[in-house]
């Protein structure tokens, strides 16, 4: 076969995404890279000024510390919580039930919605005297919070929102655990091991690259809410008292509102170096916990 | 051996805690559509209650006269439908190319395409915008279409194990015919995958449909606004009317539970690719 030909043919394949590397995610990095050492704001100026923007914002900027703490209070409870209730849903319905395809429809069909009509719905089951939640809350004498209007329950209002689509992790889960030979089972059986340590022994460490890979895209994506936090909150902008002023929102108020864009793209870069060390904190963590086949 | 009565109760336990389960996903569905037809009255009487005393149709009317919900529509259609065919056809041509063809410094570049997948989004957000505002394509379709036709990396991957599948022998006996690479892509490898193609096309019509951040950034025109962008807006105009605005939501939301229903294999299989090729 003539290699030069098959060079050729492999470049002409993948063209469109050198392009669209090359336009869309290195060209924009390096822009941003020196962007961010800049007073830029699209219309007029463009100065270099070092690491002011870096130092404005360590120093002297009160709400990015706000908004790094949202954001953080948001995965340490989001990420384990969807991830947990994923697994312990998966495990109960990998037990032969009967009408296991409605179970799996029911639970997975949340997941598959997302968009401001999600929001909506939410806004309107955590409506303080309207909505559903405080009502069957009140079937028990219970006087529910006001959600998304207190700002000590704002953020796990998103985080309930966040644990109803766990089904779509939930099914990866599922998938995983089928995959998992009968004989394993069979085998602790004969040496007498209960259903509870075969879960632990058997199930969890098969299951773990799943939980690892999970865990480890949930905490990317989770870092990063935006469009829950723009639509849920009152003002467009964190309220109520900056309770959901998560960091990307918070970028996204100097960026397009305030058009400090210099200093959003240092924002940006910050951000970009805290989900990188959250990553590779995950996959050192793995290697504690994480069981691949053939180790 | 197992103590069968123990086991027969536990059985019975998971099950009544999954049934218990299944109830609270599902409640907040069914509670959506007894908002949307009852009376603004009847919300505020307050009550644990998912039956209308009347059911009132005409809320969904109602939102057609409030906001021009069929212009949104038709604009969120064709967008949908560029980047769903965008998204499909490129990355598997992008994606055969990484599968199958040998060439220089294919194992680099998809490490690239790999880590491309865990880089946030909105680091390159802002400079996107200078560059299509400097472009004069601010408050056009073309930021929100023109990605879709240049590979995205997710979908890379899921269509490039699929495409690996397909067996080299097949390939070779093409080639050997006088077969380039075109021929046994559109011919030979693309009908192979099909089932790929589908899990791909429902998944960006999902995230193309559900987009928020794309069109709130980049449209400004009303007349060119989509469903995301316009039930934003609806909220803020009619902030307490839940009825309209669950009547509403459920109008956008209609789409995509009803595909979910007609294709959920491909939805599932979707999930059982993703699950078995992390194993490795």
């Amino acid at each position: 076969m003539n290699r030069k030909k098959e060079n050729l043919f492999g470049y002409i394949f993948i063209s469109p995404w050198i392009i669209g590397f090359l336009a869309l995610t290195l060209g924009p990095l390096l822009f941003s890279l020196y962007g961010s050492f800049t007073n830029y704001n699209v219309v007029s100026r463009m100065d270099f000024v070092g690491l002011d923007n870096y130092q404005e914002l360590f120093t002297n900027d009160n709400l990015f510390w706000v908004s790094l703490y949202n954001t953080f209070y948001f995965v340490i409870f989001s990420v384990p919580l969807t991830t947990i209730l994923a697994i312990l849903i998966s495990t109960m319905m990998n037990q032969n039930i009967p009408g296991m395809r409605v179970f799996r429809t029911i639970y997975y069909l949340p997941a598959i919605l997302s968009g401001v009509g999600v929001y909506l719905l939410w806004m309107q089951l955590l409506d303080p005297s309207t909505g559903l939640v405080n009502q069957f809350l009140a079937l028990f004498g219970i006087d529910g919070p006001n959600w998304l209007f207190d700002p000590d329950w704002a953020k796990p209002s998103l985080i309930f929102m966040k644990l109803w689509s766990a089904g779509g992790s939930m099914l990866l889960y599922l998938a995983a655990m089928q995959g998992i030979p009968k004989t394993f089972y069979e085998a602790a059986q004969i040496d007498g091991a209960t259903r509870v340590q075969m879960f632990f022994k058997i199930t969890l460490p098969m299951v773990s690259p799943i939980i690892f890979f999970d865990i480890v895209t949930s905490t990317i994506g989770s870092f990063q809410i935006f469009q829950e936090a723009y639509v849920m909150s009152a003002d467009n902008a964190g309220a109520p008292e900056n309770s959901l002023l998560f960091f990307n929102l918070y970028m996204w108020i100097r960026a397009f509102n305030l058009f400090d864009m210099g200093y959003a793209m240092a924002m940006s870069w910050i951000l970009f170096v805290i989900v990188l060390l959250l990553t590779l904190l995950n996959f050192w963590l793995s290697k504690r916990w994480v069981h691949y086949e053939g180790d | 051996m197992y103590n069968t009565k123990k086991m027969k109760f536990w059985k019975s336990v998971n099950l009544v805690l999954l049934l218990v389960g299944a109830l609270f996903m599902i409640a907040p569905l069914f509670w959506m559509v007894s908002i949307s037809l009852k009376s603004l009255e009847e919300i505020y009487q307050g009550g644990f209650n998912f039956i209308p005393e009347n059911i009132q149709f005409s809320n969904y009317a109602a939102v057609f006269e409030i906001i021009p919900f069929f212009t949104y529509f038709v604009n969120t259609s064709m967008i949908t439908v560029l980047v769903v065919l965008g998204n499909v056809f490129v990355n598997a041509f992008i994606a055969y190319g990484f599968a199958k063809i040998q060439f220089k410094g294919r194992e680099t570049l998809f490490i690239i395409v790999l880590s491309t997948m865990m880089l946030p989004g909105f680091i390159t957000l802002i400079p996107q915008y200078v560059i299509y505002a400097n472009l004069g394509l601010v408050n056009t379709y073309y930021p929100l279409v023109l990605p879709a036709f240049l590979g995205s990396a997710f979908n890379i991957f899921l269509l490039r194990q699929f495409f690996k599948g397909v067996p080299n022998s097949m390939i070779e006996a093409a080639k050997m015919e006088g077969a380039n690479h075109f021929y046994i892509f559109f011919k030979i490898a693309l009908p192979m995958v099909k089932p790929a193609l589908f899990t791909v096309a429902i998944f960006s019509f999902n995230g193309v449909w559900n987009d928020f951040l794309g069109p709130l950034l980049y449209l400004n025109d009303e007349s060119l606004y989509t469903l995301q962008l316009g039930l934003q807006v609806f909220k803020e105009q009619s902030s307490t009317q839940w009825h309209y605005l669950m009547a509403g939501s459920l109008m956008v939301l209609f789409p995509v539970i009803v595909l979910f229903f007609i294709f959920q294999k491909y939805f599932i299989t979707g999930s059982n690719i993703l699950g078995q090729t992390e194993e490795k």
